[in-house]
């Protein structure tokens, strides 16, 4: 239609112009926000090789950066020769390897045994109920794990003691929390992703599984040669999506909930709380933002590699 | 003869499902996971709701010995803390949460329209970022010294407005629900773009709104860690950021003792546990009780951000 329009002369011309430049309007606040926080602090990249220092003739954001000393990749040597650096990487990737095979697992379960259920209310309550945590932020649910795990009013401990067993000291030993950060992951997450394979299951054909029922076919053999070859594409993007995000780590949960507990950083230091902490803690901008950029450097190319999987898989649900 | 139709109808709804054993196993796994995750709520409610005394004796516990009203007594009561923590969620909360829907709203429909010259451009322009940023030092930076957001209610609302997963979730809930040709009848009859987009293809995405808001609005409430990066007056704390604090506080209280941190000054005594707990309790009610009822769009929303994301 609009190839028809421009022919006509200049006036159509003018009325493209305005709708474009009405349009261009309507984008433009998240253009605005989108460039001075996301673009802008792009060129903050330079920090990473810089020694950051307050210029105090005219202290600004940029004249201290202008007059900081370049020092090459020193703020990058960290990563590759101190052990904390070593331990965030093992904590970030370990984790979220874990997790997502974990979560895939049980989701997927939970969401064909959820579908199997005879009486629909009672079905959509269990999802009512599995779907809370998501809801929550992770400062709500530390008090939570607080609830069960503080050392002399915790129920866990108090059951310890009055057991007789010792009194394990939840937030000195990082021992369990591997297993504790594990089960409040799963706990938060696997609603949402239950709730996500249960859609995609409720939209199979009635008449695939009859057909399947005719054959033969029994519940488990429906499971695995109907339901799971349908869930097959979903099941492969949450995967690859996810992959391209493990070297990303959930903030709250490694922050939160181990409320911050110095002796327990051996398993709950990640990068993006290292990040935080070198920045808030340390004023260590230079390294801070040196790991930041390693991280987002690494996160790039992970999505970039799952994305070309993704394109060979199946092309109509890759990102790009 | 009514219980002879009962009868049919539950064997006609037996008819392919799996066996009555399996069914009951698939009860006590999903039951029971259902119950464990609302568990640790209902005992904080609890918590809340016992003496100090019982919790001093016998720890948090689901029968304490001895119930009270002493924590919401408190928290209504004297706690100032508290009222200008709500204070300040509830208008972040409520200034953010329209402001990033109709920033949303006006982004992706610029996105979605087709014959828009620049499209391209403003799709990968926001898209680009979800897979790239300055991190989270060089944005911090930008955002206290360069910006301003540092100790006022900006610093609370802006850097959550935009979210290019949300701009993403929209355009595909406007290509799901509004046919080209409707916008195009639209503007043969003469309508303007603003027009279009606001009494024509808005009141059809009413849903894809909804999601938007509530993922918004969710997010506003649950915000803690912008709070710790550019709050330190005590007045402009949102609420999760106050239990933040009061976790800190406590622990601290707990290793020096004696000293009182700024925030207890203003609450008056230490923070005790069950008004901790009732802190959580108030925080999480909202959305236990708001969640259920929009739960359809909020699965809509997600189904679609996780097949088109």
């Amino acid at each position: 239609m609009s190839r028809a329009l421009t022919t006509k002369g200049p006036s159509i011309k003018i009325k493209s112009t305005k709708k474009t430049l009405l349009l261009t309007s309507m984008a433009l606040p998240g253009i605005v926000w989108l460039f001075l926080f996301r673009y802008l602090p792009m060129f903050g990249i330079i920090l990473s090789f810089k020694d950051y220092r307050i210029y105090y003739q005219k202290p600004s954001l940029i004249n201290n950066i202008i007059h900081s000393e370049w020092v090459g990749l020193k703020n990058f040597r960290f990563l590759f020769v101190t052990t904390d650096a070593w331990i965030m990487v093992r904590n970030t990737i370990g984790y979220n390897a874990l997790w997502i095979v974990l979560s895939l697992v049980i989701s997927v379960s939970f969401a064909i045994m959820l579908n199997e259920i005879t009486s629909k209310f009672i079905a959509k309550t269990y999802q009512t109920m599995m779907f809370f945590p998501y809801f929550l932020s992770w400062v709500v649910v530390s008090y939570f794990v607080f609830a069960f795990l503080s050392q002399d009013k915790g129920l866990i401990s108090h059951m310890q003691q009055n057991a007789g067993v010792p009194v394990t000291e939840w937030y000195h030993d990082p021992k369990p929390w591997p297993y504790i950060l594990t089960i409040a992951y799963l706990w938060k997450n696997l609603g949402y992703a239950c709730v996500l394979y249960l859609a995609a299951i409720t939209g199979i054909d009635a008449s695939q599984y009859e057909a399947a029922r005719i054959d033969g076919a029994n519940k488990w053999q429906q499971v695995i040669y109907v339901t799971l070859p349908h869930l097959k594409t979903m099941i492969i993007i949450i995967f690859i999506m996810n992959v391209g995000k493990i070297f990303n780590a959930d903030f709250g949960l490694f922050y939160s909930v181990p409320m911050d507990s110095g002796p327990l950083f051996p398993a709950t230091q990640v990068v993006d709380t290292y990040v935080y902490r070198a920045l808030r803690n340390m004023g260590e901008i230079g390294m801070s933002s040196a790991a930041g950029l390693f991280q987002n450097v690494v996160g790039f190319i992970c999505i970039m590699v799952a994305n070309t999987i993704t394109r060979k898989v199946s092309p109509e649900s890759s990102l790009f | 003869m009514y219980r002879n139709t009962m009868a049919i109808k539950k064997k006609s709804a037996r008819l392919g499902a799996v066996s009555v054993p399996a069914e009951i196993l698939f009860h006590i796994i999903i039951g029971g996971f259902g119950l464990m995750c609302f568990i640790p709520f209902i005992f904080t409610i609890i918590i809340s709701f016992t003496s100090e005394k019982s919790i001093a004796v016998n720890g948090f516990s689901f029968f304490p010995e001895e119930w009270s009203l002493n924590a919401y007594k408190y928290l209504f009561e004297r706690a100032r803390q508290v009222a200008f923590s709500t204070v300040s969620s509830v208008i972040s909360t409520s200034v953010g949460t329209v402001f990033s829907v109709l920033i949303c709203v006006l982004y992706s429909y610029a996105m979605f329209r087709k014959d828009y010259k620049l499209r391209q451009f403003i799709t990968f322009f926001s898209f680009f970022t979800m897979m790239f940023g300055g991190g989270l030092t060089a944005t911090y930076m930008v955002s206290k010294n360069l910006l301003g957001l540092y100790n006022n209610y900006w610093a609370l609302i802006v850097p959550l407005l935009v979210n290019p997963f949300n701009f993403i979730i929209m355009r595909t809930f406007y290509q799901s629900s509004v046919p080209d040709a409707l916008i195009e009848s639209a503007f043969i009859d003469g309508s303007g773009e603003y027009r279009t987009l606001f009494q024509i293809v808005l009141p059809i995405s009413l849903p894809g709104i909804a999601t938007i808001a509530l993922f918004n609005m969710i997010a506003y409430w649950n915000e803690w860690f912008i709070g710790m990066l550019y709050i330190d007056k005590s007045k402009l704390m949102p609420l999760q950021l106050l239990l933040v604090k009061m976790q800190q506080e406590a622990e601290f209280v707990a290793q020096n003792s004696g000293k009182i941190g700024s925030i207890s000054a203003h609450m008056g005594p230490v923070p005790t546990e069950s008004l901790r707990m009732a802190l959580v309790v108030i925080i999480v009610i909202p959305i236990a009780f708001a969640y259920p009822f929009f739960q359809r769009y909020i699965i809509s929303g997600l189904t679609i951000g996780a097949v088109k994301g």
